[in-house]
């Protein structure tokens, strides 16, 4: 049972593949439709049907420039007022792309962590707890079970607890990221959106980040964004490739890396790109 | 000429050049420090000044220059920081947003003089304020704005954009994100920028000569309760200040010794405001420091 | 146990707490914004209303006031008119104005040049600290030793009282000194390091490097610095008003007692009764002051303008 659109003249590779995930175990949480995006006149988005199984981990994947920052941060409205984003953004039966959609109460369903960690000057408690504080979480052992819960789940739980009242702008960069991470869920998101949360990062950082990663996958539905196609190949199941404000191909990340149908993925992730 | 001779001789009257204005400077601060600071006692600090005999202090004018001090920053604080939120975080790059910078150009770049009289006019007269630390308290908001706005504003900027879409990718509205995240770090610079701002609103004297009034009438430091006419606190009676009295046993001349006592209340000032310079400088970095380890 | 997709829908766009507070903030902080914007065009509109009064209720002639010699509001001159020439005044105005600036000047931008270009290390570590301090020292401070060192001196040196421009060139000059040279010093600072390296690895000595590149390419910022100096002497009140005399007559010299628009404002302002001619003509003399630092500020502005188009 496949659903495929593939484009192509008879005897040349398609100019583009998607294959949208069937599986019924991991029903669709968030899709586009029709979307496109507009940075003023320039369009940056062109196509971009996709829809994201929950407790997967997709992965978009394309040169530098190609659209992944922007298609990601459409999904949760953080381009509202840099862009024009057109067409509807399913999720769970709901297009969040309205204009009367409160982007508040959908951010803490659909949260973001970004490419360089970006801890706030505050107590790494505080980085946690004090977004749940102005949403009326105030009891103190809730919230400190929350932030201990977060920062286990962030593998960060172990290497901060002694030392949370410390300022989280003295934390290394691999565990500033994950102190992102367990801030992004610490609001208890369905979606966790990462744009290329590990390129700032040494590699034992970044595998540390990896295996956190596949463990959240359990609770949450992931889309990150990387330019490392290992790191794409080691922890998703779905890859996207998008070029130039396209995405080309769309489909499970082994098929995607070991039989890609579109030239252009295939160039790529073989690394004769460009 | 050879170009390295005219490089040496160049060079050399740029040194000329630097050590005269730094003998300059330095024969200015002397100056004030050394004929004033003789003349600074305890007793000068604190007894209240007299218009026709020898020996009056500052107390009283000291008093006066702290309390409008407070009262204009407790009232351009937050006019100030609403406005370079709304600058910095909402305005769109449009012709209005263009119209009020303009505007608060302008303002910076008005006689002191202009305001003050703006503030008898409007304040003194028309609201029937009298001459009183709130009129002068006024004028001093408006001399104040325009400056602490834009050092509001470089505070603002001086956050990474990142926190703020760290706030917002968190549910939180920009309103939120400002408050709670951006001011909090912000807090060292604004803080730096407050205090020298302090400064100048503290050796104002131009501004208040028509508004706060020349006169210092006795106060009874044992009063407390700001509806009394005599008491410190009490906000509608006249309030000359250091400045203002600087200014006018100068141009009065029936003060006897108006000499030493401007000579001391100039000192005075001149270390009030490397005070706060000081100040500043140290807080903001201490403040960083907190905010940033520990 | 999921929700329907018309549940989440209605969660979804249920105003929230955050969308009430930002609206709330906006409302706030555009408030604060308006008072600003509302002070300036009240400030204008009064001072121009008061000032305007003198030309439509007193019907004094607007040319008559701005070439008039003889300031004595009191008084009527032969035809019955009132003698309300401003002449003196602006031209005092503007004499201290340019003296100080040109005196000013070479100073700032040949100290801004040494602490950038020649030393500095010692520029950053003495002068510029010295001259930031200096630029918050009170006008009336200035004031105060123009009236115990400068006037005496000028006094002992050309006779007669001492009062007059040249006093208040000296104050003036040594009040927007430091001004001139932090603000000239960080337009030199803000000229590309590469800009010098070219030039030096291009054989030109250091002098040649600083006067034919950096002052150069600092050129609008330098500009900028002078006339924001003007802008601060012309708008100087107490400082000028304790030693320029105030005698409101055409200098005929540099020690003769004078006036400016300023030290006739803060000396009358309080002597007058307010809507009566003497008083409506010193919000003339204020009107004026206020034009000159709008056309200062438009100076400004084209200036930065012209060097944003380089
Ligand atoms: N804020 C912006 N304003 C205008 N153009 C932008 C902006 N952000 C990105 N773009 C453009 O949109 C295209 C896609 O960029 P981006 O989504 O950042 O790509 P990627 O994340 O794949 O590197 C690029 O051509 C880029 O120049
Ligand atoms: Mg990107």
């Amino acid at each position: 049972m496949f659903m495929s659109s593939d484009i192509a003249k008879p005897g040349t590779t398609p100019e583009r593949h998607i294959v949208q995930p069937t599986d019924a175990q991991h029903p669709t949480v968030l899709s586009t439709e029709g979307l496109h995006v507009f940075y003023g006149d320039k369009e940056a988005i062109y196509e971009g049907d996709l829809k994201f199984a929950r407790n997967q981990i997709t992965a978009l994947i394309g040169a530098s420039g190609s659209g992944k920052s922007t298609f990601l941060r459409s999904l949760n409205r953080m381009n509202d007022r840099i862009a024009t984003v057109k067409g509807r953004i399913m999720y769970r039966g709901v297009d969040i792309n309205q204009p009367d959609i409160d982007v508040y109460e959908m951010r803490r369903r659909i949260g973001m962590v970004f490419q360089r960690p970006n801890p706030f000057a505050k107590s790494i408690y505080d980085n946690i707890a004090f977004a749940l504080r102005l949403r009326g979480v105030t009891a103190k052992n809730k919230l400190d079970e929350i932030v201990e819960t977060s920062l286990r789940q962030a593998a960060l739980w172990d290497q901060v607890k002694d030392e949370l009242d410390k300022s989280a702008l003295a934390l290394s960069g691999g565990q500033a990221q994950r102190l992102c991470i367990a801030r992004a869920i610490a609001v208890k998101p369905d979606v966790l959106l990462l744009d290329e949360p590990a390129s700032a990062l040494d590699p034992v950082s970044t595998s540390q980040l990896e295996d956190t990663l596949l463990k959240l996958k359990q609770h949450y539905t992931i889309i990150i964004v990387t330019h490392n196609m290992q790191q794409a190949a080691r922890i998703s199941e779905y890859t996207a490739f998008f070029n130039q404000g396209r995405v080309l191909e769309y489909d499970t990340t082994s098929q995607i890396f070991t039989n890609p149908q579109v030239q252009v993925t295939s160039d790529y992730v073989s690394g004769n790109f460009g | 000429m050879n170009s390295k001779v005219q490089n040496k001789i160049a060079i050399g009257v740029l040194y000329g050049i630097a050590g005269v204005v730094v003998l300059i400077l330095l024969a200015l601060v002397g100056y004030i420090l050394v004929s004033g600071l003789p003349k600074v006692s305890w007793h000068f600090l604190t007894t209240p000044a007299k218009a026709f005999l020898k020996g009056g202090g500052i107390g009283v004018q000291l008093f006066n220059s702290f309390y409008l001090l407070i009262l204009a920053m407790l009232i351009s604080f937050p006019i100030a920081l609403g406005a370079a939120i709304y600058l910095y975080e909402y305005a769109k790059d449009n012709w209005v947003t263009s119209v009020v910078r303009t505007a608060i150009e302008i303002l910076s770049s008005l006689p002191s003089v202009v305001v003050g009289l703006f503030g008898f006019l409007f304040f003194v007269v028309k609201l029937r304020l009298g001459f009183s630390i709130l009129s002068g308290a006024f004028a001093l908001t408006f001399f104040n704005l325009p400056l602490l706005t834009r050092s509001i504003e470089d505070s603002l900027h001086t956050i990474d954009d990142k926190q703020r879409e760290g706030g917002l990718a968190l549910g939180l509205s920009r309103w939120e994100t400002v408050t709670r995240v951006i001011l909090p770090a912000a807090v060292p610079s604004i803080l730096t920028g407050v205090i020298l701002s302090a400064g100048r609103v503290f050796g104002e004297a131009a501004a208040l000569i028509y508004t706060a009034g020349q006169s210092a009438p006795a106060l009874n430091f044992m009063d407390w309760n700001p509806f009394n006419i005599s008491s410190p606190l009490n906000p509608m009676r006249p309030a000359e200040t250091l400045a203002v009295h600087i200014w006018k046993i100068n141009s009065e001349g029936i003060m006897p010794d108006a000499k030493a006592i401007s000579s001391g209340s100039s000192a005075v000032l001149v270390i009030a405001i490397l005070l706060f310079n000081l100040a500043a400088r140290y807080l903001g970095k201490r403040l960083y420091k907190r905010l940033t380890s520990a | 146990m999921t929700k329907s997709p018309e549940q989440l829908e209605q969660e979804l766009k249920r105003r929230s707490k955050a969308a009430k507070l930002e609206i709330w903030g906006r409302v706030v902080s555009f408030s604060a914004l308006i008072l600003i914007v509302a002070v300036v065009v009240a400030i204008i509109g009064f001072v121009a209303s008061k000032g305007l009064a003198t030309f439509t209720t007193n019907h004094v002639n607007l040319w008559d006031f701005l070439s008039g010699k003889n300031w004595n509001p009191s008084l009527t001159d032969a035809h019955g008119k009132p003698e309300v020439g401003a002449l003196s005044m602006i031209v005092g105005s503007f004499l201290i104005t340019v003296l100080s600036a040109i005196v000013a000047t070479p100073f700032a931008i040949g100290t801004a040049v040494f602490m950038n270009e020649i030393s500095p290390n010692r520029g950053a570590k003495i002068l510029q600290p010295v001259t930031e301090l200096l630029v918050g020292i009170p006008s009336v401070v200035y004031g105060f030793i123009g009236l115990s060192v400068v006037v005496p001196f000028t006094r002992s040196v050309f006779g007669g009282s001492g009062f007059g421009i040249l006093s208040g060139t000296c104050v003036l000059f040594v009040m927007i000194l430091p001004t001139v040279t932090s603000m000239s010093a960080d337009a030199l600072r803000a000229v590309p390091r590469y800009y010098r390296e070219a030039s030096l690895a291009l054989g030109a000595t250091q002098w040649q490097t600083i006067y034919k590149v950096v002052l150069r390419a600092a050129t609008p910022g330098l500009m900028t610095a002078v006339v924001f100096g003007m802008a601060r002497a012309f708008g100087e009140a107490l400082a000028v008003q304790m030693v320029i005399g105030n005698a409101a007559l055409m200098p005929h010299s540099l020690v003769d007692p004078a006036a400016t628009l300023t030290s006739v404002l803060t000396t009358g302002i309080g002597n007058t009764v307010m809507g009566s001619l003497q008083n409506n003509a010193l919000w003339s003399l204020a009107l004026v002051l206020l034009l000159m630092s709008l056309v200062f500020n438009l100076i400004i502005r084209l200036i930065g303008r012209k060097g944003r188009l380089q």
